[in-house]
Parts: structure tokens; sequence; C-alpha cells
């Protein structure tokens, strides 16, 4: 199981939480003037990356707060997590 | 038609005698502390009204995530960045919302009455950490959890606000959940409760 630090609750089981797919991922400025091919690559299309990767998680058992987490996928070791609306941390 | 009485019957009311025969080995208290004033409070809290309403309850609300604030018969638990969650004795609710209400003075603010949503479970007792440990991963030493501090967390998978006191812990619990509780707590004190001492029977 993962260990995951919550920004504001600390370190806690994955159990407790609910993941939300890839982070930073934004809204259309204007949906209405995207083609149906646009609307999909937004809907449906992200990365997969085999290493470090943004993702949202929320602490659904516990302050039940939305919050980014970079993650290696090989590993599964987090490497930092973040408020919402804060930029992606540089992991070197 | 003679009016219809209405009993008052707490989540975990049924186990009162087994929370006591439980008691009764000295070092584990189980019991229930029923209908407890509970105010769901929502607020920004870098506004004025989150000042006013810790001035107007005389507990000034915890910022520090999983901390805890009493004065009086009030407690308040931090639940989340902007969400706070009020604890009164029996039937302080009605008054509670009024003067919250009062003192966020249409500010953007939620208070809600969710007495009837958790009862309170008593855990406390030199076992109170042991029992608690075979459902719950927090790390509930008290150099980590000591007095005054609280948490939501899941014990045994069930959701739980957790608040540790001088010599235990309380356990709010879901009203749906309190039975399923109740039990588990049972279930996992088995090993810490003394046996009654056995009469001396004919040889």
């Amino acid at each position: 199981m993962l260990l995951i630090p919550c920004p504001w609750c600390g370190p806690r089981d994955e159990a407790e939480f609910h993941y939300g797919g890839q982070a930073h991922v934004a809204y259309p400025e204007e949906p209405a003037a995207l083609s149906d091919e646009e609307w999909a690559r937004y809907l449906f299309f992200r990365d997969n990356p085999k290493g470090l990767f943004a993702e949202r998680w929320s602490h659904a058992a516990g302050c039940r707060r939305w919050f980014n987490a970079v993650r290696d996928t090989a590993t599964n070791e987090v490497h930092a997590v973040y408020r919402v609306g804060e930029p992606r941390p540089v992991i070197a | 038609m003679a009016e219809p009485t209405v009993v008052r019957r707490s989540p975990a009311a049924a186990f009162a005698a087994r929370f006591e025969a439980a008691s009764a080995g000295g070092g584990l208290r189980l019991a229930e502390i029923p209908f407890l004033s509970q105010i769901n409070l929502r607020v920004d809290p870098k506004s004025p009204a989150a000042e006013r309403i810790g001035t107007a309850i005389g507990v000034p609300l915890p910022m520090e995530p999983g901390t805890a604030a009493g004065g009086g018969d009030l407690e308040v638990l931090w639940l989340g960045p902007d969400e706070w969650l009020v604890l009164g004795p029996d039937g302080a609710a009605p008054g509670l919302v009024e003067r919250l209400t009062e003192a966020a003075a249409g500010e953007h603010v939620s208070v809600v009455d969710v007495s009837a949503q958790r009862t309170t479970l008593v855990v406390a007792g030199e076992r109170a950490r042991d029992v608690l440990a075979h459902g719950c991963a927090l790390d509930l030493h008290p150099r980590a959890f000591g007095p005054g501090r609280c948490a939501q967390t899941t014990l045994a998978r069930t959701g739980v606000v957790l608040v540790a006191d001088e010599d235990g812990f309380r356990l709010l619990v879901r009203s749906s959940f309190a039975a399923y509780a109740a039990e588990w707590l049972l279930d996992a004190s088995v090993e810490y409760v003394k046996p009654p001492a056995r009469e001396a029977g004919p040889a």
C-alpha cells in the first residue's frame, strides 16, 4: 500500500484517498469552439509516462481536499505533494 | 387518541451492558456518550467571520490541521482547512446554531446542525491504543497524537473522527455505523479484557 502525504493531514494510507487522474489538464477556454476531435482529446487523452507523473488525489476519508502529487509510476515513490493552484514543483 | 410517546434512543444504546462488562477489568474503558451536539461549520479561515465566530463561542477556531481547541463546555475540531466541527453538550445545538449564524453576519458561512449524524464512543484506559491499533493505521502514540489532537481517518474501514484525550480517545462514528463499530471494538478488545473470576466449583 502507498503511504501518501496529504498536504494538510500528513502521511496516510492509500485506502483513505481517491485517485483523480492527470493533474494540470486545463478546461478549454471556449469548449463550444472546439472540433469533436479536439474535445475528445481534452476529455480522453492523457499522458502515460514511465517515471514522474503529476496527478490529482483527494483525501476522501480525511480532510476531503483535492491536491496534486508527483509520483514516479515506475517505483510508486511520491516525490512531492502540493496544493491545488500551486505550480508543479521541479524535481531534479 | 393518545399521543404517541417518542423515546429518544442513541445508536449504540444496546451495547451499554457489553461495554460495561468489557470495562470491568480496568485496563480498558468502553462507553457511549449519546446525543452530543455537533455543528458543522464551514468558513474561510482568513475571513473576519472566522474571527468573529471564535470570539462568539469563546473558542478560537484551531487553524493547525488535526488539532482541537476547547473552552467552557464547547470543543472545536479541525476537519479541514475551511471546516470545523463544534461539539457541545446535549441540547445545546439550536442555541449554538443561532450564535454561530449571528456571528457569521451574512458572510459566506455554512452552519449545519449534524448532531444526529454521529454518536460518540469512548475508548479509554491503558489498553485503548492497542485496541485501536487493530484497525487504525495512524500513529496514536502520545508524542504524535496526544491530547488536543484529532483526525478524520478510518477505523476498521469505517470513517471516524478520532479525538485524543488525557486517558484515551473519543471516536465519533456515523449513527448507521455505530453498531458495527461497537461490535468491532468489543471483538478487538477481547484479548485485553480479563475474564471474570470463576467461582470455585466442586472439584
